[in-house]
């Protein structure tokens, strides 16, 4: 009963991101389309949170998919189809993170978290000091000129952006759907409340982690270069580690719940982020550290906890912990 | 000659600008086993209230008390930001996660770094202070033919006495001890009659005192801009992975390394003074994963 419900409320929310969008103003579909696709590198940091390891460095793989196209470009690639430029940059930051994932799954809690921020300000670094390269503070501009071999004019660039992002980041989401309901996913659930008795049970942690890891980087390479196709121009900042550190935020502000709350979570935040930036600059950081306490200290599960326990009330059932369900709050397993 | 000269004081003046900002955090780190974000922060406040509080006395660089007072002034503007944000932070939200892993209490002071940071704008105002009586008032002295501020001679020796003190408070005072204690093993220290929560307080404000004392003290040698707590986290996070979380001394070798390094790395290849930074400290990480000094963590079934 359940399982179909929820499948119902799934094609339905499809069907309205499908058959709406014609009828949104341009600037809405622009803050939309890079919701979703900052999204996908939330939902990366998210299957790492879910194993307990924070990514304060996941800028590195946003960063990364958006500067392989930027830098393609630059030095002549010939090709202006988007899909191919996406493929590039998620192909590059696969790699990257297959390489160092090698270094970097050998560590947990707080070293993990120092080590991707550690690589995310190389990253930056490099990106702000060698202008030849990346061209510096300035960044470079990005432009697709075909989208799946459909010509862009003024008038539909942005609802052919729309619905391009919005079918990648739908088989994105499907692909980490799939691999959270697999021996991987309930391996990493089980890492997060105690990776020691998961080792001696058998499973190797190393490699739960390592692949983990590289399938949040690919999403991070996907995201970001999805993003940098939409926006048209690249700059150094999305691999600052503020920026890293407002996708944990995205992350625990949807909550780690479902595949879906990330997505769900970063539509949120961009709108928050359109209105209250414009109403007040200056106490647009303080909303957000202020929200983010409130999550930590009184809702571990995010949006979607509080989403799902609204559901379950109207329905007149108790608020039982489905299998999708995850909360940050847990009993320290280490005794201290 | 003179490079090298220009290498090795620039390198000592970092080095102690390093070890002063991280000190209190790594040390934080030692007792409570939370990695503080919003240590920044309180350099930020630390920062700001010494160039406010100079500026408001001795507006133009003139004032009714003798201009060398300025000193006591950042130090007493240092530790009064040090011992109310630091207990404030520490009783109403920290305390909460203390017991609940590695990861939220990081997110957690990331929060408080967020706040504070739009804290600071809606006190002090996005306009940049100088406060630079302190540093001017000493003038320049000339070393092996290199002109040099005598301010930033003394900053080397301000970090000095801060690494006495936290030696001397560590090792020899009853509070010390106690807080050896509560680092070896919290549950039996507090079984023993130590009251854990209360170290945590102190612990927590000593290292707090310190990143706003040496903000205060770093006030005058550049103008105190809004943002100037993320690039000084985020540099105390690199010294002290590499010397070792928890350890302060590691975090003196850390400062001492990095200090060099950096000071090379401006005179020689100034585009990559950041990235040798990160790079040796991803390097340190991966030979030795718990920094130089770090110690073996327990794992527990």
């Amino acid at each position: 009963m359940r399982r179909l419900r929820d499948r119902r409320t799934l094609l339905l929310g499809l069907a309205l991101l499908l058959l709406i969008p014609p009828f949104l103003p341009g600037w809405l579909l622009f803050l939309l389309t890079v919701a979703f696709a900052k999204g996908l590198v939330v939902l990366g940091v998210v299957l790492l949170l879910r194993g307990d390891l924070v990514s304060f460095g996941h800028g590195l793989y946003y960063a990364g998919g958006a500067y392989a196209i930027g830098i393609a470009l630059k030095d002549g690639f010939p090709v202006r189809e988007a899909l191919a430029l996406v493929a590039l940059g998620t192909a590059f930051t696969t790699v990257l993170a297959a390489v160092v994932g090698l270094f970097i799954a050998r560590y947990r809690g707080i070293f993990f978290g120092m080590l991707s921020v550690a690589f995310t300000m190389i990253l930056y670094s490099l990106l702000l000091k060698l202008r030849w390269l990346s061209g510096g503070t300035d960044g470079i501009p990005v432009r697709a000129t075909t989208y799946v071999g459909l010509e862009t004019s003024a008038d539909t660039v942005r609802l052919i952006q729309y619905y391009f992002v919005l079918v990648l980041a739908a088989a994105a989401v499907y692909v980490a759907y799939r691999v959270a309901a697999s021996p991987l996913g309930y391996l990493m659930r089980a890492i997060y409340d105690n990776e020691i008795r998961v080792e001696y049970m058998g499973a190797s942690v190393h490699r739960a982690i390592y692949r983990t890891y590289v399938l949040a980087g690919a999403l991070g390479g996907l995201g970001g270069a999805l993003t940098a196709v939409t926006v048209g121009h690249i700059s150094p900042d999305m691999a600052y580690w503020t920026v890293s550190g407002e996708f944990v935020f995205v992350a625990l502000f949807g909550g780690l719940g479902s595949v879906f709350a990330p997505m769900i979570g970063s539509v949120v935040f961009e709108f928050v982020r359109n209105y209250a930036f414009k109403f007040s600059p200056y106490t647009w950081q303080m909303l957000l550290g202020g929200v983010l306490l409130v999550i930590i200290l009184f809702a571990p599960g995010g949006l979607w906890s509080m989403f799902e326990n609204l559901a379950a009330r109207r329905k007149r059932e108790p608020a039982q912990a489905p299998t999708e369900r995850m909360e940050v709050q847990r009993v320290p397993a280490e005794g201290r | 000659m003179d490079e090298l000269t220009i290498v090795v004081l620039n390198g000592v003046l970092f080095a102690s600008y390093l070890f002063l900002v991280s000190a209190g955090l790594t040390f934080i780190y030692g007792v409570m086993r939370i990695l503080n974000v919003a240590h920044g922060s309180l350099y930020g406040l630390g920062a700001y209230m010494g160039a406010w509080l100079v500026l408001t006395l001795w507006p133009g660089g003139s004032g009714a008390l003798p201009p060398a007072w300025s000193y006591v002034v950042l130090l007493l503007g240092g530790i009064f930001v040090g011992v109310t944000v630091g207990p404030l932070l520490e009783r109403v939200f920290i305390r909460r996660v203390v017991d609940r892993g590695e990861v939220i209490p990081l997110v957690l002071t990331f929060a408080l770094f967020l706040i504070l940071e739009d804290v600071m704008k809606l006190l002090w105002g996005v306009n940049s202070y100088l406060a630079d009586m302190p540093y001017s008032m000493l003038g320049s002295i000339s070393l092996a033919e290199v002109s040099y501020p005598v301010y930033q001679l003394l900053l080397p020796l301000v970090a000095l006495v801060a690494a006495g003190l936290m030696w001397f408070v560590i090792n020899r005072t009853l509070f010390g001890k106690l807080v050896i204690s509560v680092i070896a093993d919290r549950e039996v220290s507090a079984a023993m009659g130590v009251n854990v929560p209360r170290i945590f307080t102190f612990a927590f404000a000593l290292g707090a005192v310190l990143a706003a004392v040496s903000g205060a003290f770093i006030a005058p040698m550049s103008a105190v801009v809004p943002g100037i707590s993320i690039e000084v986290i985020i540099l105390a996070f690199a010294v002290t992975t590499i010397g070792g979380l928890g350890s302060v001394p590691g975090a003196a070798i850390g400062a001492v390394l990095v200090g060099l390094l950096r000071a090379v790395a401006i005179q020689r290849w100034p585009e990559f003074d950041l990235f040798v930074v990160y790079a040796l400290m991803a390097l340190i990480l991966l030979i030795r994963p718990r920094g130089l000094f770090g110690g073996l963590e327990v794992r527990r079934i």
